[in-house]
């Protein structure tokens, strides 16, 4: 049995005594907390042995982000990745600080495609610091002075970054200098293992639901069953006298329809267990307004979409361009009607469509609060602590500066901590009661009133010219009144060359509140994309695979994906019975993502996907081996809502919400293989790596299931096709 | 009432409803947070604890039907981390986000004491019960083939 040296890497909280570094001069209130250490600004800090501590603002929710800033501060810092200790940033400081850290969200898989910037400048300002003092210690020119792998050299004259850590302090450069290309990197564009993945085989890791206060009671929480509903009345003394129980609070709602910038209107029964607080909650009568939802089910939103899908959207102008490059389309858009309408190859689409998804983070949304009258600690689910930290205050009417939202690891994010109000709730319930309260939604809460994923309906006609090739092709999607550009993500950016192209968007409303699930639009939509493509090829009698690559000919990004493909998949539709290979290509986050997807499907109607190979194109990759990870990652979380996923509503309310009726992925049925190939243009732009590999999962396993069975599956979850 | 229990070889005496299920116990009472609150009915296993040598949902057993037996928990499978899954876990890198990861520990310890060598079947069979959201799966399969391997040798 032996450890690898970094699984030994104490993870601690920044060690008083060093120096710290940043873009901002602290306030003195902040020095306070660093006692000795002389502070210039919030990345980082260096100890007298040497040690590194590095902030991160965005938070860990098993993307990496705990240790991809660390690596971008250290590639620029050049100090051994041994040195370095992780710490969580100070949410309170950034709040207070005119945004300290820039921004403290993290969603978008843009820690470090968009951050790096400013994150590596970070490392690169405190080397040429560190430089700086050494020169003028050793009274010597600066650029005799090498800053390497922790040490400062001059000539004979040597020193660690520890010893000159407070002289660098002092130092203000004339200049910052600029950071380091692709290239010159030492630490960036290696495999390193995450930072906590220790702290997570033991139990120690703290989430939110694992922060206890001395003193603190629990509370389970109810909003209505339909999402927009109002309570109207519930029944306390039929509970009060039951084991444990406290008090009820009523949560206000104070706008009239529900907001992330208000409570939504729920109540809470407050008790000395969990356990006895929801059991009183399931007790307690409640009557609930349920209002404008009751009326509406997903069977009514079909309807209504398939009925707006019959007629004409509003179109849609073709912005975006592709990742790293202006491509032209040669898009023309009005010209499509007229040339639909003389087409004399016409092929019409059905209509696809992908359903309501939760996040069902593991860990049900969970928060703590302890509000004392001059101070406020929380503890939350959330994806931007400064958000979340503000919201906190605004609830309470506090001032942010005694507002402290502390860092914990959180049990997934997938784009739910976003939209969360558990620390309203828990500061409201905290406040309410004058005790600190941990609130855990139960799973059912959770699934209930989740921000969902909207459900999106597409459909398309194209027009052929002779060499089979779509000569003008018109899509028309409809997409979910809050989020509409969920309908158009991977749509209007999609990357073949038809030369008259046009994309119509209808709308309709709902209830249901609506959030970031990992990789939105681009997951749903893609599944219609691909399979119209597909469906395109196959029409024109064009392998599916060759029509890709004609149609995106002098692109470069997409081609280096599809050539990988063809030349390393085994790609062929030339399978057996009951037997097939389908492949999907679907743009995100600036990332090109192909699929491979290998199937065989019994006679009984079976699926089994056998194996699934990824294809990612980034640009940029500064860890392969969490890049990797992360590809496997995104591409079960589609694969599972590919087979098993779906939330059904009726009557205004989410009826699946635990995992007896809202079925994921399990072992059993996760793929025997599963590949990932990193095949990078480099050196032309950063993409995106935590969401990228889900969207061309769905329909590249839908194109194998039509090569296995001749039928398209147009809808998830699959296994609820006939075939 | 009183009840006593045995948790990672200690016994310790709470005062809790018979009926409370033992994952509550576990962690509000006995104060280890490592095992996970995930559904509360006994289908994600993020709860899971090995009683008497068998993997069980802490979620929905009631505390009562624990009393007298041996209770362990991620917490007490090792001292230093360093229990042959836990390496193997550290090793490929398996958690994520983290959350499920003590239940799949917990599942995994207990499939390779009554199974030393599993084959992939007797893999998905006896992790069928722990759900993980990160989709760590291919990555737990292997490190469970890894963690028998270092065993036996």
């Amino acid at each position: 049995m032996k450890f690898t040296r970094r699984n030994f890497l104490k993870i601690s909280a920044t060690a008083a005594g060093g120096l710290v570094i940043g873009f901002h001069m602290p306030s003195k209130a902040q020095a306070e907390g660093l006692a000795s250490s002389t502070e210039i600004n919030a990345w980082l800090s260096i100890d007298a042995d040497n040690i590194v501590s590095i902030a991160t603002p965005q938070t860990e929710m098993g993307q990496g982000a705990f240790t991809s800033v660390p690596m971008m501060v250290a590639e620029e810092l050049d100090i051994p990745w041994e040195n370095v200790r992780h710490v969580f940033a100070d949410a309170n400081r950034h709040v207070n600080n005119d945004n300290l850290y820039t921004t403290t969200s993290t969603g978008g898989s843009t820690t470090v495609s968009r951050r790096h910037p400013y994150i590596m400048q970070a490392g690169a300002s405190a080397r040429e610091r560190l430089r700086q003092a050494a020169a003028t210690r050793w009274d010597v020119p600066l650029d005799q002075v090498v800053a390497k792998q922790g040490m400062l050299s001059a000539g004979d004259k040597q020193g660690t970054y520890g010893q000159f850590a407070a002289d660098a302090a002092a130092v203000t450069l004339d200049e910052e200098p600029k950071i380091k290309p692709y290239g010159d990197w030492w630490l960036l564009g290696t495999d390193v293992k995450r930072l906590d993945v220790a702290l997570k085989t033991n139990g120690t890791a703290v989430f939110p639901i694992d922060v206890d206060v001395p003193g603190m009671v629990y509370a389970a929480v109810a909003a209505c069953p339909v999402p927009e509903g109002r309570l109207v009345s519930f029944d306390f003394e039929a509970i009060k006298d039951m084991p444990g129980v406290i008090q009820a609070v009523e949560l206000k709602q104070v706008k009239d329809t529900p907001s992330f910038t208000d409570l939504r209107s729920a109540v809470a029964v407050v008790a000395e267990s969990w356990y006895q607080a929801r059991n009183a909650l399931s007790a307690m009568p409640v009557v609930w307004d349920f209002g404008r939802g009751a009326s509406i089910s997903y069977e009514s939103q079909n309807a209504e979409a398939l009925s707006l899908l019959a007629g004409t959207g509003t179109v849609l102008r073709n912005e975006e361009g592709n990742p790293g490059k202006d491509f032209d389309k040669g898009v023309n858009q009005d010209a499509v009607p007229g040339l639909l309408e003389a087409a004399t190859k016409l092929v019409v689409g059905e209509v696809y469509s992908r359903p309501f998804e939760a996040h069902a983070t593991m860990m049900p949304p969970a928060a703590v609060a302890d509000v004392k009258e001059d101070r406020v600690d929380i503890w939350t689910f959330t994806q931007d602590i400064g958000r979340s930290l503000n919201e906190v205050a605004d609830q309470l009417g506090r001032d942010t500066a005694n507002v402290f939202l502390h860092q914990t690891y959180l049990g997934g994010g997938f784009g739910g901590g976003f939209n969360m109000d558990v620390h309203r709730q828990a500061a409201a319930i905290s406040a309410a009661v004058g005790k600190p309260v941990k609130v855990i939604r139960s799973r059912e809460e959770d699934i209930a009133g989740d921000s969902q994923r909207p459900p999106v309906w597409g459909t398309y006609k194209a027009a052929l010219g002779e060499d089979g090739l779509p000569t003008a092709l018109m899509t028309h999607f409809v997409g979910e009144e809050k989020m509409p550009n969920f309908a158009r993500s991977s749509v209007a950016n999609m990357p073949y060359l038809v030369p008259n192209r046009r994309h119509e968007l209808s709308i309709i409303q709902n209830h249901v509140p609506i959030g970031y699930h990992r990789a939105p639009g681009a997951n749903s939509n893609g599944f219609i994309i691909e399979q119209m493509a597909d469906e395109l090829a196959q029409a024109g009698n064009w392998d599916p695979l060759e029509w890709r690559l004609k149609l995106t000919e002098g692109n470069e990004p997409w081609q280096r994906v599809l050539l990988a493909m063809k030349e390393k998949s085994g790609w062929t539709t030339d399978t057996g019975k009951g037997e097939g290979m389908g492949l999907a290509v679907v743009e995100s986050h600036g990332t090109i993502a192909g699929c491979v997807a290998t199937v065989s499907v019994s006679r009984r109607g079976q699926i089994y996907v056998d194996r699934l190979q990824y294809f990612l194109n980034s640009g940029y990759v500064i860890n392969p081996l969490n890049a990797i990870e992360q590809a496997e990652s995104s591409a079960i979380w589609e694969l599972s809502h590919a087979m098993f996923g779906g939330l059904d509503l009726r009557e205004g309310r989410f009826v699946n919400t635990n995992f007896d009726s809202y079925p994921l992925l399990r072992m059993p049925d996760t793929p025997p293989v599963i590949e990932v190939e990193l095949v990078n243009s480099e050196d032309q732009w950063w993409g995106g790596l935590g969401e990228p590999a889900g969207p061309p999962t769905p329909p590249a396993i839908a194109n194998a299931i039509f090569y296995a069975t001749g039928t398209r599956v147009r809808t998830t979850p699959f296994t609820k096709a006939a075939l | 009432m009183a009840i006593s229990l045995n948790i990672n070889g200690k016994d310790i005496s709470i005062d809790a409803d018979p009926q409370m299920p033992l994952l509550w116990a576990i962690r509000e009472k006995a104060g280890l947070n490592g095992t996970k609150f995930g559904c509360g009915i006994a289908q994600c296993g993020a709860c899971m604890v090995i009683i008497d040598g068998a993997a069980v949902r802490s979620c929905n057993t009631p505390v009562a039907s624990a009393v007298g037996k041996a209770i362990r928990t991620i917490e007490g499978i090792s001292e230093n981390n360093d229990h042959p899954v836990q390496v193997a876990w550290q090793d490929l890198t398996v958690p994520q986000c983290g959350y499920c990861q003590s239940g799949q520990i917990m599942s995994a310890v207990a499939l390779l004491e009554r199974t030393p060598n599993p084959s992939d079947n007797e893999i998905d069979k006896s992790m069928a019960g722990n759900i993980c959201r990160c989709g760590t799966y291919p990555r737990i399969r292997a490190a469970i083939h890894q963690a028998a391997k270092t065993a036996i040798d």
